[in-house]
């Protein structure tokens, strides 16, 4: 598990960004409980960290392109679903769960992608 | 001596709908409405909202003034008829006497009160007419906090949560042992008691008054076991007295009500009497519904045209109460009911049969198809299986309905019209069907109904603004209803208490607003549920970076300042300094994390040119520089600005000050533009010169600065309370109609009342990028610190792969 930050570092019902070893991610304090996903929208790259949170959503502030943030799944459009990853909230600390591969090393995997936020 | 031909005496609803009726059917025949109060027929079943609101009672005419002018009614208002002689068909107004060829009585009733002592004592009231309301509110403001409602009828609750909603400790005493005895039963009753409790009023059962406690004010209540209450302010509302001295003056026979037959007529000749002061075949009516179908009969019978006789109304009421939804027809009780009954959530649905037909229904918390038993009752359906029937009407829909469901009880709509009004009156929009039957404009319960009908009537492809948005199924005006009623004062209240109770990311910002308008700005500021540029104050751009404009009131700057905003693009690395539309300077190209400097920096306020707010007042140089200048431009666009600074609006507000016809500052294709002219200034609203081209219409001119901005200001504050969320001037004005809008905006007693609340929402405005210093949250502009995950056996993802393939 790799702590990302304290409940409080995020204000309710918004996102931010978190980096792990510079791979950015959105992670979000919903009413529904913690979520995480890749970074930006898959449609135009907004950062969906800044979008709008709603329940178990997120909707994009560049196109407001509507995601499920637990599935990924996008919601009323056509664009790809987002990458997500699980949390968990312990001890008023938000962690990610790392360990789904087992006890494997990480491999660098083509399957995550981390494009960069706001390339220049 | 003037001999006008129907006469009708009384202004409240029965009054307004028998004039209503018999225009309808006949436009010429000389019609005269004498007002015993002081102003024409206003909608007192929504009484309680003036409470809630403190509102003054035009806010629910029924009709406005020009609404009489045109259709030849003659008015005759804060006049009181003080003999009738019906023999020699005279009536006399003080010393005026009128000769008439047919009356109507419609004088309505006067507030039963208990035959306690006490009663005239200071502090005590009843809870009849507007006086009422600014009464109630009166004491309260001067510091009434424990408040006895005497009465736990429909009337009396909904006065104690008009009451409650001010933050009042009250408590309804009620004689019966149980709530709204005439349309619960006990059941129903003891699910609405825990309801009022939560709302804040205490429910005292099964307790007669017995005196009011007090010297010169009330102070208290004793019952008649001994209990004593506290109470500063005691509210009388136990039940109608049918308003008849005139007509037993005049020798008419009456019972409880004037006497009347099933044309509605009273014992004397070419007398006929209509509503409250009513009685027909024994009854008296107090409820909306009935009254209407009272005057509808009355008119055709004055008529000499009546083919279908009164024959009685069926019963039927809704609490007015916000938040909950009870719905009581005919029988509470039979000796054959169907019950379906969560008393967690609670709900209780009821259909009573009797001889084997629909006879009554009770339904509390879920009102699903209560349309639908309405007409089955009504109809005195026959009903072999009470239970299927009852579930039957959960699914039933308004498209199920035949076309003679009356759908808007209040006044008297049936599905048919409502479907004909879009078919052949070619009404395109819930608005206008409403403008055109009036379904939905009584108390607003049948909203929803009417919306739905009509979008299954256009065949669903007319976009609905009436719903702030599809998630609620609940108009601006509704919400905005809940939150003063309930006094919300933020977001997440209003979505936990309407709709589906869920967060919609739609609606949140619209309903940020809305809480924030309806609470002058005096809100619980909820970040969440506003978008990211009303976050951070700025304008997020297409790469994530953010522009900043600061504030240059007029379009005027300095050198000092477009120096320290040289300075501070170069600092922060700017990537590009553009000059505005709107005559300021935008920096383009700023991180997030720089912005809390940039604006220290840069040392102006807000621009606001993110933001659904007034944005910019563009001046040409006017009489100060310009040779054609008329008017001081610049100051005056100077004044407008700084009056609307960081005020919030529906939807952004772009506005323009000309010295001249000229118009170098294009006022006519602004949201509301102002134009010198010889001799004063041009007014202008609801231009647009975007993706919509619209010249602005000519609202007013006037002489002086110091009117263009009152007048101009009272728009703006009307367009604040009244417009939906993210409708533009340009397409508000018309929607409403110009008429409509100067009605408000010029008239002197609304136009200040306008302004005082504007100028109290700006009271309460800051300039948002003081957060600077004053961050909403510690972490309002800057991503999360990096984290290492090295330590961490591996970072897995359990979403879907980026192809975006769901397994």
């Amino acid at each position: 598990m790799i702590r990302l930050c304290a409940v409080d570092d995020v204000p309710a019902g918004e996102g931010r960004l978190v980096r792990v070893d510079g791979r950015p991610l959105a992670l979000f304090r919903t009413t529904a409980g913690w979520f995480a996903t890749q970074a930006t929208c898959p449609h135009l790259e907004g950062p969906l960290a800044d979008g709008i949170v709603a329940d178990r959503s997120v909707i994009c502030p560049l196109h407001e392109r509507h995601f499920d943030l637990a599935s990924g799944a996008p919601l009323g459009h056509e664009c790809a679903a987002l990458q997500t990853y699980s949390l968990r909230e312990e001890g008023g600390e938000v962690f990610l769960v790392g360990d789904l591969l087992g006890d494997k090393p990480p491999a660098p995997s083509e399957n995550l992608a981390f494009p960069e936020l706001n390339p220049r | 001596m003037r001999i006008p031909g129907i006469v009708v005496v009384g202004g409240g609803i029965a009054a307004q709908s028998l004039c209503e009726s018999v225009r309808e059917l006949d436009a010429e025949v000389p019609l005269t409405m004498v007002c015993g109060e002081p102003r024409l027929p206003y909608d007192r079943v929504r009484l309680s909202e003036l409470l809630a609101s403190g509102e003054g009672p035009e806010t629910l005419a029924l009709r406005p003034p020009e609404w009489y002018a045109d259709r030849g009614i003659e008015t005759l208002v804060g006049r009181r008829a003080t003999a009738l002689d019906p023999e020699r068909r005279r009536l006399d107004l003080g010393d005026e006497s009128f000769e008439y060829e047919r009356l109507v009585l419609a004088t309505g009733s006067d507030p039963l009160l208990p035959p306690v002592p006490g009663l005239e004592l200071a502090g005590v009231l009843p809870f009849r007419g507007p006086e009422d309301c600014e009464e109630i509110r009166a004491a309260v403001d001067s510091g009434a906090a424990r408040v006895a409602v005497i009465g736990g009828g429909l009337l009396g609750l909904e006065a104690a949560y008009g009451i409650a909603a001010q933050g009042c400790a009250v408590t309804v005493v009620h004689l019966m042992d149980r709530l709204m005895e005439r349309q619960l039963d006990p059941a129903a009753a003891a699910l609405l008691r825990p309801v009022m409790e939560d709302l804040g009023v205490e429910v005292l059962l099964e307790r007669q008054t017995e005196c009011i406690l007090g010297g010169e004010r009330a102070e208290g209540l004793r019952f008649a076991d001994g209990q004593e209450i506290e109470a500063d302010l005691v509210v009388v509302s136990i039940g109608i007295r049918p308003q008849i001295s005139l007509a037993v003056e005049a020798g008419l026979e009456v019972g409880r009500g004037i006497q009347v037959d099933d044309e509605m007529r009273t014992s004397a000749p070419s007398a006929w009497a209509v509503g409250e002061c009513a009685e027909h075949r024994g009854m008296v009516y107090g409820l909306v519904a009935p009254i209407h179908e009272q005057a509808t009969v009355a008119a055709t019978s004055l008529l000499d045209r009546c083919e279908r006789p009164y024959e009685g109304s069926l019963q039927w009421a809704k609490l007015k109460v916000m938040g909950v939804d009870l719905v009581s027809i005919g029988s509470p009780q039979g000796a054959q009911e169907a019950v379906a009954a969560d008393a967690a959530a609670p709900a209780y649905r009821k259909l009573v049969v009797a001889e084997g037909r629909a006879a009554g229904a009770i339904m509390l918390g879920d009102t699903r198809g209560s349309e639908d038993l309405l007409g089955a009752i009504a109809g005195g359906e026959e009903v072999t299986d009470p239970v299927a029937r009852l579930a039957a009407a959960l699914e039933a829909t308004v498209a199920d309905l035949p076309d003679s469901a009356q759908i808007c009880n209040c006044n008297g709509v049936c599905k048919g019209e409502i479907v004909a009004a879009v078919g052949e009156g070619g009404c395109g929009t819930a608005r206008e069907v409403m403008a055109r039957t009036r379904a939905g404009t009584g108390c607003g319960s049948c909203k929803g109904a009417v919306v739905e009908l009509v979008q299954i009537a256009t065949g669903g492809a007319v976009e609905e603004p009436s719903y702030l948005c599809p998630c609620r199924a609940q108009t601006r005006e509704q919400l905005a209803a809940v939150i003063r009623e309930r006094g919300f004062d933020a977001v997440s209240q209003v979505a936990g208490a309407c709709g589906t109770g869920r967060e919609c990311g739609q609606c949140k910002p619209a309903l940020a607003y809305l809480v924030s308008e309806v609470n002058a700005n005096r809100h619980r500021e909820e970040r969440g549920a506003r978008f990211i540029n009303d976050r951070v104050h700025a304008n997020i751009q297409n790469d994530g970076t953010f522009s900043v404009v600061p504030r240059m009131y007029g379009g005027v700057t300095t050198p000092d300042e477009l120096r320290r905003i040289a300075d501070a693009a170069e600092r922060y690395d700017v990537r590009m300094v553009k000059v505005t539309g709107g005559q300021r300077i935008d920096l383009l190209g700023v991180r997030k994390e720089d912005l809390p400097a940039i604006w220290r920096d840069i040392g102006m306020p807000s621009g606001h040119a993110y933001a659904k707010a007034v944005r910019t007042v563009k001046t040409c140089v006017g009489k100060d520089f310009c040779r054609f200048g008329l008017g001081e431009s610049i100051a005056l666009g100077v004044a407008l600005e700084r009056e609307w600074e960081g005020v919030y609006t529906p939807a952004k507000v772009k506005s323009g000050v000309s010295g001249c016809p000229r118009n170098c500052a294009e006022a006519t294709v602004k949201d509301i533009g102002v134009v010198a002219v010889e001799g004063g200034w041009q007014i202008r609203v609801g231009g647009a010169a975007g993706a919509t081209v619209r010249e602005a219409d000519v609202f007013e001119t006037v002489e002086t600065p110091e009117q263009v901005i009152r007048v101009a200001t009272v728009l703006l504050q009307y367009y604040r309370e009244n417009a939906d969320y993210k409708e533009r001037l340009y397409d508000f004005v018309p929607r409403i109609g110009l008429d409509e809008i100067r009605r408000a905006v010029l008239d002197p007693e609304r136009a200040a009342a306008l302004l005082e609340r504007f100028r109290i929402a700006k009271a309460a405005v800051a300039d948002p990028w003081l957060e600077r210093d004053e961050p909403y949250h510690p972490r309002q502009f800057g991503d999360l610190d990096e984290v290492s995950g090295a330590a961490a056996p591996a970072l897995a993802p359990v979403g879907p792969p980026p192809d975006g393939e769901l397994p």
